[in-house]
């Protein structure tokens, strides 16, 4: 794998291999909890905290960690982090926790986490791990408060809680519900696509990198053919 | 000089040509809809060809539109599909329907269900169902809002001219008050969406569509006799029934898409049955009074499942053979 720059690896998260829109990994908490703009950006920064500090920890411990145990290892030391996140949310932001509901728990088992550090952090120097952290968490929550800010606006008519044309137009309800998330979804995925003109997929080293299930995929290591 | 001023056309087979082709398929259910149509001016007056125009022109529009955005041929609306589109999704909605609210439904069936899944002929799902069903539940009290436009439906629905909205008789029966007799129900005396209302006029529409062959008669007789035999099951009116809500427009004008129903006979007969049952059961189990859009989605989803059941068996070909 050629070396990125600390800069690329930070941004790489953003767009490029932006993990909900690019990756398309993490999507059932972002379907569900992207009906409004605050959950949005709720859910991102929980995820960020627990992407960043779980890329340095298991980056530090990658020799430590047997290879045979790796993934229960590393479910121990994210579900630690979640604990704190969650903790913290229901002690300060009681009203986020409870519209956030199930879903800070299950941040444990998010894709997403699970697959950085597999994907990334178990090969990659603590810096970079947690640069790596930043940026996909910064890259998730934009695309979780994006998704937020239009499934609230069309489907509710406020921004953030905020009325803005709820008394104007009557807002369409359906945008709020599952039909709404998955539309916004697609619509979302297929600009991306055109953003970066389909080829995110074509530049990157391991073909495997790509597909949702890398990170568990056993043929990666013989590097798969896609 | 070439061969084609001679008037002679070299050609592989087959050389029998029929001149029907998708634009005069449309053009005839545009045709067959017309006697709907007349019968809801008249009802409800001048709003509902307003509501029709609007429909169409802005399906007609959104085509033309996201095919040039998306750089493929936009001549496609000259097949009149986008236009028969907008005028069904018209027929299924009230009529006293905020116009902004339908140009919405038509974006939704011409651009999200149609091009984006490829256009005519690659659609999942009737653009025109899924529309409706969008503007249901998106804007559930509008839609459910029978506003009684027109002088003269204030006299026949026996509204008085203050009260403008009035319950369809399948809301009455939920609600378990009086409703229509079966003439008034055949004929068309009562409130329901736009196009929907008259059995009678749907049904010579759907006369003229199977004389023309341009639909199997086998969906909408299989839809129909379903919904009765079930209505009697259930201790209901069949006549009733059969006459209100969706299930007319449903049957003959729905369900019978070619792109999203299946394409043996006996495969059209289990679409028309599925689609009687599950409207029966969620008018009967439902929380929704009227559930003929629903089932006709529903068994939209599972034609490519029952075209698979129900594969033509080849001369020739043994049982579980190859070919």
């Amino acid at each position: 794998m050629e070396k990125k720059s600390k800069l690329q690896i930070l941004t790489n998260g953003f767009i490029k291999e932006n993990p909900v829109l690019v990756l398309v990994i993490g999507t059932c908490p972002t379907l569900a909890l992207s009906t409004q703009a605050i959950n949005g950006i709720g859910m991102g920064l929980s995820v960020l905290f627990v992407l960043t500090c779980s890329n340095i920890f298991i980056s530090a411990l990658k020799k430590v960690i047997p290879d045979t145990v790796r993934i229960p290892c590393y479910i121990v030391v994210i579900a630690a982090f979640v604990t704190i996140v969650q903790l913290v949310i229901s002690a300060f932001f009681p009203s986020l926790n409870d519209s956030l509901g199930v879903y800070i728990p299950l941040i444990v088992v998010n894709c997403i986490i699970l697959g950085r550090a597999e994907m990334f952090a178990n090969k990659n120097s603590v810096i970079d791990s947690a640069l790596d952290g930043i940026g996909m968490g910064i890259g998730y929550t934009i695309a979780l408060t994006l998704m937020g800010c239009i499934r609230e606006l069309l489907g509710n008519g406020t921004l953030f809680g905020v009325t803005v044309t709820a008394n104007v137009i009557t807002p369409m309800t359906i945008m709020t519900m599952a039909p709404g998330g998955f539309l916004t979804f697609g619509v979302m995925i297929a600009i991306v696509n055109k953003i970066t003109k389909g080829k995110v997929r074509e530049k990157q080293q391991n073909k495997c990198l790509g597909c949702p299930g890398s990170a568990f995929c056993s043929e990666k290591e013989e590097g798969g053919e896609q | 000089m070439s061969i084609k001023h001679q008037n002679l056309v070299v050609s592989a087979a087959p050389h029998v040509n029929n001149p029907v082709d998708t634009a005069v398929i449309m053009r005839d259910v545009c045709i067959a809809l017309v006697p709907a149509l007349a019968w809801s001016i008249y009802i409800f007056g001048f709003r509902a060809l307003l509501l029709t125009a609007v429909c169409m022109c802005a399906s007609v529009f959104f085509e033309w539109a996201v095919r040039r955005i998306m750089h493929r041929d936009s001549s496609t609306i000259k097949d009149w599909s986008a236009a028969v589109t907008g005028m069904i999704l018209a027929f299924n909605l009230p009529v006293g329907l905020p116009l902004w609210m339908a140009i919405v439904g038509c974006f939704v069936a011409i651009v999200i269900v149609k091009q984006l899944f490829g256009g005519l002929g690659q659609n999942f799902a009737n653009p025109a169902i899924v529309a409706r069903i969008a503007l249901f539940v998106g804007f559930a009290g509008k839609m459910a809002e029978w506003s009684v436009t027109g002088k003269m439906a204030a006299a026949i629905l026996n509204a008085s001219p203050d009260a403008i909205t009035g319950p369809t008789p399948l809301a009455l029966l939920a609600k378990g008050a009086e409703v229509p007799n079966n003439a008034q129900m055949f004929l068309g005396f009562i409130n329901g969406s736009m196009g929907e209302i008259s059995a009678a006029a749907l049904i010579i529409g759907g006369l003229y569509l199977v004389f023309r062959k341009v639909i199997s008669p086998a969906i909408p007789l299989s839809y129909m006799a379903t919904v009765a035999v079930l209505a009697l099951c259930f201790g209901l009116d069949p006549i009733f029934q059969l006459c209100a809500g969706g299930v007319m427009l449903g049957a003959i004008f729905m369900a019978t898409d070619y792109v999203t129903s299946p394409i043996t006979t006996a495969g059209k007969i289990i679409f028309g049955i599925g689609c009687g049952v599950f409207t029966m059961l969620i008018r009967q189990f439902g929380a929704y009074p009227e559930g003929a859009s629903f089932a006709i989605l529903l068994m939209n989803i599972l034609t490519p499942h029952i075209d698979n059941w129900t594969k033509t068996k080849l001369n020739g070909v043994e049982k579980g053979g190859k070919k």
